[in-house]
């Protein structure tokens, strides 16, 4: 049986071997820069060494990820992973959807397009440039908000809120907010102008007010799309930001509230070149989050959607 | 349709809330453009909120002096447009095999791509791998490691099969070949799609400071961003200044630019080519996101 299939298979492969010479160039880059680094990970399990390399090595088990879990920054950095997950995922998530939801009340259709060029433009500046703006409207000496606060008599001195710990989370959540808020509301959108129109007069026929309809029938209508998005976000949930929480932390007095894992990757990591402890924290988060995506999905099975 | 009041209120509300959060959206970038026309001593002094106070170019000219910043938004240039081009190629390429219902192991292949989606080796085994390749500190670790995005190739395989078959058939039985078919048919008639995702990975390309921050420590590769970002990091515009005497000179007599306003002007020219081109090309990336949001 098997010699009978093996030659047709080999002769359907030579006979597309254009389509398949499509193909290859893709894999060779993916196998390249994705699947070898995957591989490097068996370098958590070792002690690395610059010049041995990852061939000669000694093992050393679990003892990366122990040290990781014995480490004085361990629950600092996973209540911070968590804690900033969390918020992004109660407020930086559902704000786009908010958006889409009034956006669909405005009628002026200039008007609506206004905002939505606007509310899309810092999607599409880049972190540094972010940081550079917030650092900017922050400033003591001559930052708007500090400028705002005084002539309104709210505060009697300049507030240096970028170097108050317990004021980070907040900054960091509204940036996020305002970078991503108009670009994320596209798809929500479109999935609210794809509900069937006959529902809405029909509930109008029986008296439903305008937010009525968007509690009984919009936000129905599109939670497949949300449930969706809710996956992927779970699933990302341990990595809680990284490049906007590098940037925006440069202090590093606020560290004891800014401190993600990714960031303790990067520092530990590149910054201090302990290869593999680093690698281990990396691959204790990847595993989580492959668990966390995988649980989501199976229960948003339960209502009928789906990733895969 | 007649409104109730409660409604009426509703919708009040909405449209203040909506203007609300346009300022909000604008205002911080506004203000960065303000400061980086206004004279650097005077935006010392506060309260430089709508309108430049004390006008003045001198912020721009200075910046516009330094060889360091000329040379990065260059090297940004070169990378934009090389990185796009060769990754809009290759993953379409790949996408367009991929449509194909008769490839040979689709399905295995599909797997290997969507695994990378959702699992990867992490910053440090990237990290040695790239510097096993010898490819720190050059140009192509800009470029290369992220010429295939498996999300765009699905993006562009969603189009490719929504394509009309007939549209390829004719061509087959002319005796065109698949790479014929591809270059000639289905590239020209995908313009939308790849105008998209040309669109996002140029942003990409254009606002990535990261790569240029791990891999690269010499000075006249740094990308734009990356350059930006070790400027704003360690305050050092007064030492961007001094590699030129010019500045230096404007600083020791007059003292009329700051490490604000030159940074201020700064992060204006690194981000008003993209700023300039996305009005444009809205309708196309609406489209694109729509299509990348579709379940298979």
């Amino acid at each position: 049986m098997k010699a009978a299939v093996k030659p047709s298979v080999w002769k359907k492969l030579t006979n597309q071997l254009d389509l398949q010479s499509m193909v290859w160039p893709g894999i060779i880059f993916v196998a390249v820069f994705s699947y070898i680094p995957m591989y490097g990970v068996v370098m958590a399990f070792q002690q690395y060494d610059i010049f041995n390399g990852m061939m000669e090595s000694p093992w050393v088990g679990f003892m990366n990820f122990r040290m990781f879990f014995e480490a004085p920054e361990f629950w600092n950095v996973m209540r911070n992973t968590i804690v900033i997950s969390l918020l992004k995922l109660v407020i930086t998530f559902p704000a786009p959807i908010l958006l889409a939801l009034m956006l669909n009340e405005v009628g002026n259709m200039a008007f609506k397009r206004f905002v939505q060029t606007v509310s899309y433009l810092p999607y599409f500046l880049s972190w540094v440039i972010v940081s550079g703006l917030v650092f900017s409207l922050l400033s003591v000496d001559n930052g708007t908000v500090n400028y705002l606060l005084e002539r309104l008599n709210l505060s009697q001195e300049p507030v240096n809120f970028l170097a108050i710990p317990e004021y980070f989370w907040s900054i960091l959540v509204s940036v996020n907010v305002w970078k991503e808020i108009g670009f994320g509301s596209i798809v929500y959108l479109a999935a609210i102008a794809g509900v069937d129109p006959a529902m809405y007069e029909a509930a109008s026929i029986d008296g439903a007010s305008r937010f009525k309809q968007i509690y009984l029938i919009t936000l129905p209508s599109i939670s497949p799309v949300i449930i969706i998005f809710m996956i992927l976000a779970i699933g990302n949930l341990l990595s809680a930001g990284f490049e906007d929480i590098l940037l925006l932390a440069t202090n590093p007095i606020l560290r004891p509230y800014s401190d993600v894992i990714d960031t303790y990757v990067y520092r530990v990591g590149i910054l201090n070149a302990r290869f593999s402890y680093a690698t281990a924290v990396g691959l204790f988060k990847a595993v989580i989050s492959v668990i966390l995506l995988v649980t989501a999905n199976k229960i948003a099975r339960r209502a009928d959607v789906s990733l895969w | 349709m007649r409104l109730s009041l409660g409604d009426k209120m509703m919708q009040r509300t909405i449209y203040l809330l909506l203007i609300l959060m346009s300022v909000i959206m604008l205002y911080p970038f506004w203000n960065a453009l303000v400061i980086s026309f206004n004279e650097g001593s005077d935006t010392a002094l506060g309260g430089v909120t709508l309108w430049p106070r004390e006008y003045t170019l001198e912020n721009y000219y200075i910046v516009f002096q330094d060889h360091r910043l000329l040379n990065s938004f260059f090297i940004t240039i070169l990378r934009t447009l090389s990185g796009t081009a060769l990754s809009v190629f290759f993953t379409a390429l790949l996408a367009y095999g991929m449509a194909k219902k008769t490839l040979l192991f689709r399905k295995q292949y599909m797997v290997f791509f969507m695994i990378t989606m959702f699992f990867s080796g992490g910053l440090i085994p990237s990290y040695m791998l790239i510097r096993s390749l010898g490819m720190l500190d050059t140009f192509w670790v800009l470029v290369i490691p992220s010429i295939i995005s498996v999300y765009n190739m699905i993006v562009i395989r969603t189009f490719f099969s929504a394509l009309p078959d007939g549209l390829e058939e004719s061509a087959k039985i002319d005796g065109c070949s698949n790479y014929g078919i591809f270059f000639r048919i289905v590239l020209p008639v995908s313009g939308p799609v790849l105008a998209t995702i040309a669109l996002f990975t140029a942003v990409g390309h254009w606002n990535d400071w990261f790569t240029g921050a791990i891999y690269i420590t010499t000075d006249d590769l740094l990308p734009i961003q990356t350059l930006l970002r070790q400027i704003m990091n360690s305050n050092i515009m007064t030492e961007i200044g001094s590699s030129n005497a010019i500045a230096l000179d404007h600083m020791n007599r007059n003292r009329t630019v700051t490490t604000k306003s030159l940074t201020m002007a700064t992060m204006m020219i690194a981000t008003i080519p993209i700023i300039l081109t996305y009005p444009f090309l809205q309708k196309y990336f609406v489209k694109g996101v729509l299509i990348g949001s579709l379940k298979e």
